[in-house]
């Protein structure tokens, strides 16, 4: 626990040193506060900027902050300097999860306040947006964990969080981009956030997840086997 | 007491080719020892194992009394390690980067304060590492390990790319450390330092330990001239044989002040590792 809290600390401390990790939990919400009050065009749905770009936001913050941050200690040569010093690869990887986890929430919390949930409502937005932030903080990992340095992380980390990130959005535009982007998991939070309080959650949602998150597990712990963390 | 660090047949291979072959090491407590060698000889492979950084392939390494491949947590606060590629936070403060590793040890402000002290570094405390000098980081390096108070410390090229005065600043540190009653491991490619901070020194050359003892014997033992050089007042240099026919010429210089300065011919570390090995230590 001291491991894991020490972690932590020194990564909140970084934050507001690091503009490469700090951008990625601060555009989204602003862009949506920006959004939400500067763009209303009649027929648009309620709250629309806030859901969109919530989904935008989980899809790409964790998975690319993840990324970003692991890579850079593994290319500077401090995640060794850390292993040495008794911290176990697990304890890093939660110490960093957890600092990733709080940062996407202070996000969640103005996409909460910007969508308007209260009570039900509130809290299985919060669920929801807790589901995408594991499963995005876990692909980050996968990706940290594949990479060397920071250039291949990127490399990475980009494409694949446009990709999780830009299918909802474009899955409105186009049927056929819908039926590739419900094998998502993004799509699917999309979908469930788009229907709080109108509709259930589907079966075909919980399976979409948990396939995601299963095929996230298995290459996380594959690559891990492999590549160790240094 | 058991030795402070010990090494047995230790035998490193990469791709087929052995890195470290051999390699025997018994080192006393309170001592600084030196290994030297040029780029690429298997300095930093040997302290990756004695660290438990890396398992080798074979032999035994023991720190401490304790066999390297099985250290615990409480083993690794027993030694510090300060390499040349290990990293620092450099968007963090000086204090910062220290203030993470307290934590994990379970370590005060006040012992942060008193490394950074040490070292130099306290009026640049709250400077962000990234912005350090190559001597100050070098230094920040040093107080990290040093953060847990170890019996031993390995230090990699500490004085690797610095200038002779950020070097001496460093080497002023290591031998305070020494007074201390720690132990050192230092590997460097550089003799003079060697030859100024090292009780004891190993030349390491592909991988093998190719000559051992203490600077000065080492050297001695390789003086196969066996000549007194004397630079005379009136600006000549003779040489005589070191043997007692030259004691009378020695004396009748000295006795009519014509002598300015007495050398005897032994070689340094560099010309000796050239003799060993026929490549220069500093490659």
């Amino acid at each position: 626990m001291k491991n894991i809290s020490a972690i932590f600390l020194k990564q909140m401390k970084d934050t507001l040193k690091n503009k490469m990790v700090l951008i990625q939990f601060v555009m989204f919400p602003v862009l949506a506060v920006i959004m939400q009050n500067a763009v209303k065009p009649e027929g648009m749905p309620e709250h629309f900027f806030a859901k969109l770009f919530a989904v935008m936001f989980v899809a790409m913050a964790p998975l690319s902050s993840m990324a970003a941050i692991i890579s850079e200690e593994k290319e500077k040569n401090t995640l060794r300097v850390l292993i040495m010093s008794s911290v176990k690869s697990a304890e890093y990887l939660i110490g960093i999860g957890i600092y990733v986890f709080v940062m996407s929430m202070f996000g969640t919390a103005v996409f909460a306040i910007l969508g308007g949930y209260r009570g039900a409502d509130l809290a299985m937005f919060i669920a929801l947006i807790c589901t995408g932030i594991l499963l995005s903080g876990l692909t980050g990992a996968v990706i940290g964990v594949f990479s060397k340095n920071q250039m291949a992380s990127s490399s990475l980390s980009v494409p694949v969080s446009l990709v999780f990130s830009l299918l909802p959005m474009l899955s409105m535009f186009n049927e056929k981009i819908k039926d590739i982007a419900r094998m998502t998991y993004s799509q699917q939070i999309s979908e469930l956030i788009n229907g709080i309080g109108n509709s259930d959650i589907t079966s075909e949602s919980i399976v979409v997840i948990s396939v995601n998150f299963l095929i996230a597990a298995v290459l996380f712990i594959l690559i891990y086997k492999r590549k160790g963390l240094e | 007491m058991s030795k402070a660090i010990t090494g047995i047949n230790i035998v490193k291979e990469y791709g087929g080719r052995k890195v470290l072959d051999g390699i025997d090491l018994d080192i006393d407590r309170r001592e600084i020892f030196g290994l030297l060698g040029p780029s690429g000889a298997g300095k930093t492979t040997l302290i990756k194992i004695l660290t438990g950084q890396i398992v080798q392939d074979g032999g035994t390494a023991f720190i401490n009394g304790k066999n390297t491949s099985r250290l615990m947590g409480e083993d690794r606060r027993r030694f510090g390690i300060a390499m040349d590629d290990f990293g620092i936070y450099e968007r963090l403060s000086c204090f910062d980067n220290l203030k993470l590793f307290a934590r994990l040890y379970g370590i005060g402000n006040a012992e942060i304060t008193s490394v950074l002290k040490k070292v130099g570094l306290s009026d640049a405390a709250k400077t962000p590492a990234g912005k350090l000098s190559k001597g100050m980081t070098g230094r920040l390096k040093l107080a990290r390990a040093f953060m847990t108070d170890p019996d031993v410390l390995f230090l990699d090229e500490p004085t690797n790319g610095l200038d002779p005065v950020s070097a001496n600043e460093i080497h002023k540190i290591i031998l305070a450390e020494k007074e201390r009653g720690k132990t050192i491991f230092l590997t460097t490619h550089t003799m003079t330092e060697a030859e100024k901070l090292c009780g004891s020194i190993a030349l390491l050359n592909e991988g093998k330990i190719v000559e051992r003892g203490s600077p000065k014997d080492i050297c001695r033992r390789y003086d196969h001239q066996r000549m007194l050089k004397i630079h005379l007042a009136d600006g000549s240099d003779i040489e005589l044989p070191y043997n007692t026919d030259s004691a009378a010429r020695l004396s009748e210089f000295i006795g009519k002040g014509l002598a300015e300065t007495i050398h005897t011919s032994e070689p340094d570390l560099e010309t000796v590792f050239m003799e060993l090995t026929g490549k220069e230590l500093s490659a």
